[in-house]
């Protein structure tokens, strides 16, 4: 042990300067945010709570071609389809089990008409299990609430797709 | 009537100390908490009551809510006994901490062997719950803690020597009274260094928290326990924490005694001025907490056994010899 690293030791240098390094960063400013009152930018690609789009003159966007369906990993999405009266494919059924889906956002991807997408929202915690069975109501419910914020992220992703 | 109203009056006393050692653990807690995040750069509990003071009775009331799991081969009577030996074994100690000149629920002239005979107990809360629990890591973490806390006590024994020549009694209240001219951490200061270190050993805190070690052992000798049981444990801890924050306090930093007798000091009351103190060291046990990598176990035991054992020995032949050269003895 050479004499230099035996006075450090003694007088235990390494050790105070770390203390001393700790008394400082007491000071800086805070790293994290202070959450459920402050939140952090979330990118317009956030991949959150789903919701099924509207037209602005109110028709549905889905027009039930069950790919989203179809290229679903995790099999969380079952849709029914029959024609309606003015001759147009629409959905009679539209579940998302919201506790099988892994928020990959293919869906969102495969859609050709933007009608399913995932919105910024991803506090959705519920009580019981079954309010997490999403049903055609729910998404256009949340289509409805979130479309400016969705209308304005898939604007603001356009140029990327 | 004579013999009740005394007694009332004694279980009032005692309330009177114990109370206000129970809140403050909890306080302590969430200090310890907190400063350990802002070390960090995080914020720390700051939701449940301004800037998160009540997170400790939060948790406190959570854990009365949970359920006690008791494993089935498990020895059930040491297992339920533990946690309350540890919590009482914190607790008791208290009974003989001078607050200030006058407030002191037991003032027994051998006040800083019973401090020491209680702390050394707590060993058996610790090993009592390791081995009643019947499972393989809480008894590691129990055997690991007796081994540790029986090594450091041995060097604070020696510690608590050097300060006892110093002062010629073993009453705590005359402890800090010698020291009305010159605190003791002067003097004695590797002394109050070697007592830190150890009393963070003895205590089971960082970087000596081997006991419970969550990367090996899982919460050591906590493990199996759940529940009020768990939180009894945790309490304790936090109890003895303070507890030895308040020994280092009266032994070097002088106890309720102001620093300089000198108007704007010497108004304040005495206990604030041990508050004060206790709290100082508290902020640096957990400034510590947040800064140092734990210690193996080697590492631990070489320097409990081989640098503050034999220091501590050659400082009380030093310390004797001064004060005999210079006719300083306590007593003459």
């Amino acid at each position: 042990m050479s004499l230099i690293r035996f006075f450090k030791t003694i007088f235990m240098i390494d050790f105070l300067t770390g203390l001393i390094m700790a008394i400082k960063e007491i000071f800086k400013p805070k790293k994290t945010i202070n959450y459920p009152f402050e939140k952090g930018s979330i990118s317009p690609r956030a991949r959150g709570e789903h919701a099924l789009r509207r037209y602005p003159n109110g028709e549905e966007r889905c027009i039930a071609c069950k790919l989203c369906e179809a290229v679903c990993p995790a099999q969380a999405i079952t849709i029914e389809s029959s024609e309606r009266e003015d001759g147009s494919r629409k959905t009679t059924r539209y579940d998302i089990d919201m506790l099988k889906c892994i928020y990959c956002g293919l869906c969102e991807q495969s859609c050709p008409v933007d009608a399913i997408v995932q919105g910024p929202n991803f506090e959705f915690a519920t009580e019981t299990r079954e309010e997490l069975y999403y049903n055609k109501e729910k998404l256009l419910e949340n289509g409805d609430r979130w479309e400016n914020i969705l209308a304005a992220n898939i604007n603001a992703d356009s140029s990327h797709r | 009537m004579a013999e009740l109203f005394i007694f009332f009056e004694q279980i009032y006393r005692i309330l009177f100390l114990l109370i206000p050692v129970l809140v403050s653990v909890a306080m302590i807690v969430w200090l310890d908490r907190r400063v350990w995040a802002f070390v960090q750069k995080r914020r720390g509990p700051n939701v449940v009551g301004p800037f998160g003071l009540f997170q400790t009775l939060a948790d406190a009331l959570k854990y009365i809510f949970k359920e006690i799991i008791i494993p089935a081969s498990s020895n059930k009577v040491i297992f339920i006994l533990a946690p309350i030996v540890t919590m009482t074994l914190a607790l008791i100690a208290w009974a003989v901490i001078p607050f200030s000149e006058t407030f002191v629920l037991a003032d027994i002239n051998v006040g800083i062997l019973y401090l020491f005979a209680v702390s050394s107990l707590g060993v058996y809360g610790i090993i009592m719950g390791g081995w009643a629990s019947n499972s393989k890591y809480p008894f590691l973490g129990a055997i690991r803690s007796a081994a540790q806390m029986v090594s450091y006590e041995v060097s604070i024994g020696v510690i608590i020597i050097n300060v006892l020549l110093c002062v010629g009694s073993l009453n705590l209240s005359d402890i800090v009274l010698a020291q009305k001219d010159l605190w003791f951490v002067i003097p004695l200061f590797p002394m109050f260094i070697i007592f830190f270190i150890s009393a963070l050993a003895e205590t089971n805190r960082p970087p000596f928290d081997l006991p419970e070690a969550e990367a090996e052992l899982v919460a050591g000798y906590q493990t199996e326990y759940s529940g009020m049981m768990y939180a009894m444990f945790w309490l304790g801890e936090y109890a003895n924490i303070l507890l030895m924050c308040a020994m280092g306090s009266i032994l070097f930093l002088g106890g309720w005694l102001s620093p300089i007798d000198l108007f704007p000091f010497n108004v304040i009351p005495a206990p604030i001025w041990l508050i004060l103190k206790i709290l100082f060291l508290f902020i640096l046990f957990a400034l510590i907490k947040a800064i140092v990598p734990r210690y193996r176990y080697d590492q631990l035991m070489k320097l409990g056994w081989k640098i503050f054992l034999p220091f501590s020995l050659i400082y009380v032949v030093l310390t004797a010899s001064f004060l005999m050269y210079f006719d300083l003895l306590p007593g003459n």
